[in-house]
Order: C-alpha cells, then structure tokens, then sequence
C-alpha cells in the first residue's frame, strides 16, 4: 500500500498566522474528503483516529465551536474526555500550567482548548507533548473559525483569490476577525474592515497592509462579493464604544435597504451566534444570501481535516 | 519468476486485451437477477474500473454504474504513519443495498488494501455479496484475502514491486516489475 502523503509542518494549530497559503490549501483539499463522510447515507463514522485521545479544555463558555469539534472528533472514532472550567480544579486554585501537566500525565493525544487569555495555547504547547488545537484565545485568533468560513467562500465562489469581502461590525472585540484577516489575505482576497472608528483599531492597516477601513457602510457594499457580519459582542465591552444599540444598528446593521445596494449573487455570512434585530435583521440573516448554516456545516469537515493532519507524527516541525 | 527489471509483464496491447477478457470473465460469474456496480479503489482501481465498465457495456448492452472508493481512512497503519496520507473523496453516488460489488484494484500484493476497502464499503451498505477483480496478482498475501478474477498472477520476490501504469494517472499503459 503506497500513497501519497503530506506532511504537515506544525505540530499545533495555535492561529493562521504561522500557516502558509500551501498549509492552508492543504487543509481545505482534505476537508472536502472529510465533507463527503459527513454526507453520506449510512455511516458516518470513519477509524481514521482510532486509540487517539482527544481533550476538549474549554475554559470559556463555548457552545457551537465545542459541539462542533466533539462531532468531529466522533466521526473520527477517537476517545473524548470533556473538560469542563466550571467543574475544574481551576476553582480551587490550580494553574492552567498544573491543569495541563495533570492531563499530560494521562497521555492525551490531541488538546482542543478555549481560553480567554491571548497566547494561552502557546504558552501550553511549550510545556505539552500532546498537539494543541486553539479553539479561541481571547480577542486574538479563532483559527478553525476562519478555516471554516474559507472553505464556505472557497465552495461557493471556487477561489478565493482576488474575492472583495467585507467585514463588518465589531472588529475590535472579535478574534474571528483577526484569523480571517490573517487568512483572506495570505490568500488573495480583498479585506474591507467596516464600522465605527471606536470599533475599528487603525493599527490593523499596519498589520495587515493592502486592507482597506471604512466607517461608511453604504459607500462599500456595492463592491462586495461576501459581507462577514460580527456579532456586537456586548458581553466582551462592545457597549463602552458605541452611543447606542440604536445608533449602531442605523449605521452598521446588514437589513434589506442596504441589502438592495449590494451585488445580487452577494453572500452573506456570520459566525454566530446572531444578535437578531441588531447587526442583522432576521429576513437578510434567513434569506437567499445567507451561507450562515452552510458555515455550521461545513465547521465539522474542516475541524476533522485538522484534528486527521495533526493526528500524524510529523518529523521535523515548526510550531 | 520474471527477472528485476523485465520482462515487461503486460503492453499496452495486452493490457486493453486482459481488460476485455476480465469483463468477459466476469459476466459469466454472473446470474441473471444480480445487478453490479464496480467500485474502484483510488488511485488506479478507478480508470481500471471505468474502462471494465465501458467494456461491460459493450459485450451486454446494460451501462454499469462505477463508483471510487478511498480507503485511507481505513488503513490498519495509519496511526502510525509520519505524515497524513491524502485522503480523495469516496464517491458512490448509488445505493449498495443488494447490489454486488465488484471491487477493483490494479495490484493485489498482501491484502491489507482490500481488507480496508472492504471496511469502508459496508459502512455505505449491504452489498448481496462482493467480488475482487485485480490486473495483478502477486505473491505476498498477509491476510486470507483472494482474487476472484485476475488478468495477471506473478510470482515476486520481496524487495519487488509489480507497477501499473495507466494512461488517465501516468500517461501510458504497461505493467513492469520492478525492484523497490
């Protein structure tokens, strides 16, 4: 039995910025293998990570990313344990360094972990022999999100070269924002950051050279093959920033008047969960447009392309 | 038992020969009732697959379905393997429910490969029965697995290999053995 292989040069997955275009394409070919599973009539279960063990560590509420990564881990056949913050030793005291060196002391194979704290994953990954997953560190980067969203544009437009997306809302707070820009432009697409000036740090051009800011809604959306709406994340501050729910709906708020001014084939996405009424009404966010639960979908595909390239010893690695 | 590097086992002619002759073989294993489909194992099941199904439609007048299995994910050494095996869509765009299958493969050598395409086939369904169809059958077998129909059965030592060559994966037709 030959087959082609690829190598893939991380051990972790701690964002998209260490990711190359090559890396990128790498995992997205082989989520479309993994969609056809996830598709099929009968079973839906393949033994492709048998006898690994796979740790779930959220250490912030996670609802839909969590049940996400834990179909794709089933329909990988490993062994799941869930850890869970809330009912954690962490209440007693215990470091995220002993919480980690107590399960590398059970020999798990593959750590998913969500974390408030920016770089949490990295700072793991120094003291584990398990590879880890980021599942979300704070306001710094959502890897699997923006895979996911990536491969939704990719199957729905075919590339993503040259593609003008707009990202719109509170791009201040959102972590899904910063790995996407980190992956839409690495591959050729045309990033519009949109919202209001408090919402949008200017830094980001510098990081991010070619992105274009705009605070004017109207004037950008003709232009747009793809509007990513952000959830107003009033539980991570976003209300310090803005007049009002109001003001920012009026300003910022995806509905069917501005939806008029957009291309007619525009796609419409968001990473969830939606805030109804505010950033986006519910006839745009249920309408034609939208590939909001084609993102869901294709969420566990893209999460099993991860886990199945991380599951492999990899030789000579670079984090 | 052929030598290294030749004789060349099986031309270009020869092939397309042993390919009119194994579908000729197969409709006789046939009964009446039986509906088949082929499935061919990627990478070179596939075009071998596809050129049987041709050949099939020729000599009964009915068109055989013919879908691509990938049995990556089924390999009994895949945790273990440094680097991930590319894994290709499966593609079975029709129900196995009482069908019978007719595996293809270019080579048959220890019978892991089968055995893992025979895994991931009954995750799609219950096939009436299943029936393997090799190009090549070489010595080497691991696991109790046989070849119903084969165009070729070689003697090869270890340390060898018997390489297809298919003209949609490699530009050519021809089977060689060859030392690893």
């Amino acid at each position: 039995m030959t087959s082609e292989r690829y190598v893939f040069p991380h051990k972790h997955l701690l964002g998209i910025e260490p990711l190359s275009p090559q890396d990128i394409t790498a995992i997205l070919d082989q989520a479309r293998a993994f969609e056809e599973v996830c598709e099929r009539p009968s079973i839906k279960i393949v033994p492709a990570l048998r006898k690994k063990l796979v740790v779930n560590l959220f250490f912030e509420n996670s609802t839909r990313t969590r049940n996400s990564f834990e179909i794709a881990e089933k329909r990988l056949s490993a062994e799941i344990i869930n850890f869970d913050a809330d009912t954690s030793s962490l209440n007693k005291g215990e470091t995220l360094i002993d919480t980690a060196m107590n399960l590398e002391a059970m020999h798990p194979d593959l750590i998913v972990m969500r974390h408030s704290a920016p770089g949490a994953h990295a700072l793991l990954s120094r003291h584990m022999k398990a590879s880890i997953v980021n599942a979300g560190d704070g306001a710094h980067e959502h890897p699997t999100q923006a895979l996911l969203d990536a491969y939704t544009l990719r199957k729905h437009f075919g590339s993503l070269e040259g593609l003008r997306v707009a990202i719109v809302g509170d791009i201040r707070n959102s972590r899904v924002v910063r790995s996407n820009l980190w992956l839409l432009t690495r591959m050729g697409a045309k990033v519009t950051l949109v919202g209001p000036p408090t919402l949008v740090p200017q830094e980001m051009a510098a990081t991010w050279p070619g992105i274009k800011i705009s605070h004017d809604f109207d004037a950008v959306i003709p232009e747009q093959d793809a509007i990513m709406m952000l959830r107003a994340q009033f539980e991570r501050g976003t209300g310090a920033y803005i007049p009002g729910q109001g003001e920012y709906s009026r300003f910022f708020q995806l509905n069917p008047a501005r939806m008029k001014q957009a291309k007619k084939d525009v796609v419409v996405l968001h990473p969830g969960p939606i805030n109804r009424g505010l950033e986006i009404t519910s006839d745009v966010a249920d309408g034609p447009n939208n590939l909001i639960l084609d993102q869901v979908t294709n969420g566990v595909p893209v999460r099993m392309a991860v886990l199945y390239l991380l599951s492999h010893p990899h030789g000579e690695q670079v984090p | 038992m052929p030598e290294a590097q030749g004789p060349c086992p099986m031309d270009p002619g020869q092939m397309d020969a042993t390919l009119r002759r194994l579908a000729a073989d197969l409709v006789t294993r046939l009964r009446p009732e039986e509906e088949v489909v082929l499935l061919g194992i990627r990478s070179r099941g596939l075009p071998l697959a596809e050129r049987l199904a041709t050949h099939l439609r020729a000599a009964t007048g009915a068109a055989v379905p013919v879908g691509a299995l990938d049995i990556t994910l089924y390999r009994d050494d895949l945790t273990e393997m440094v680097g991930s095996p590319i894994v290709r869509p499966t593609e079975i765009p029709f129900t196995l429910k009482e069908r019978t299958v007719v595996l293809v493969d270019d080579v048959l050598y220890t019978g892991r490969t089968v055995r893992a395409a025979l895994d991931a086939l009954l995750d799609h369904g219950r096939p009436r029965r299943v029936m393997l169809l090799v190009l090549a059958d070489r010595s080497g077998r691991e696991l109790p697995i046989q070849a119903d129909l084969a165009g070729l059965r070689v003697e090869v030592p270890p340390g060898h290999r018997v390489a297809v060559r298919l003209k949609e994966i490699d530009g050519e037709d021809g089977v060689t053995v060859e030392a690893c």
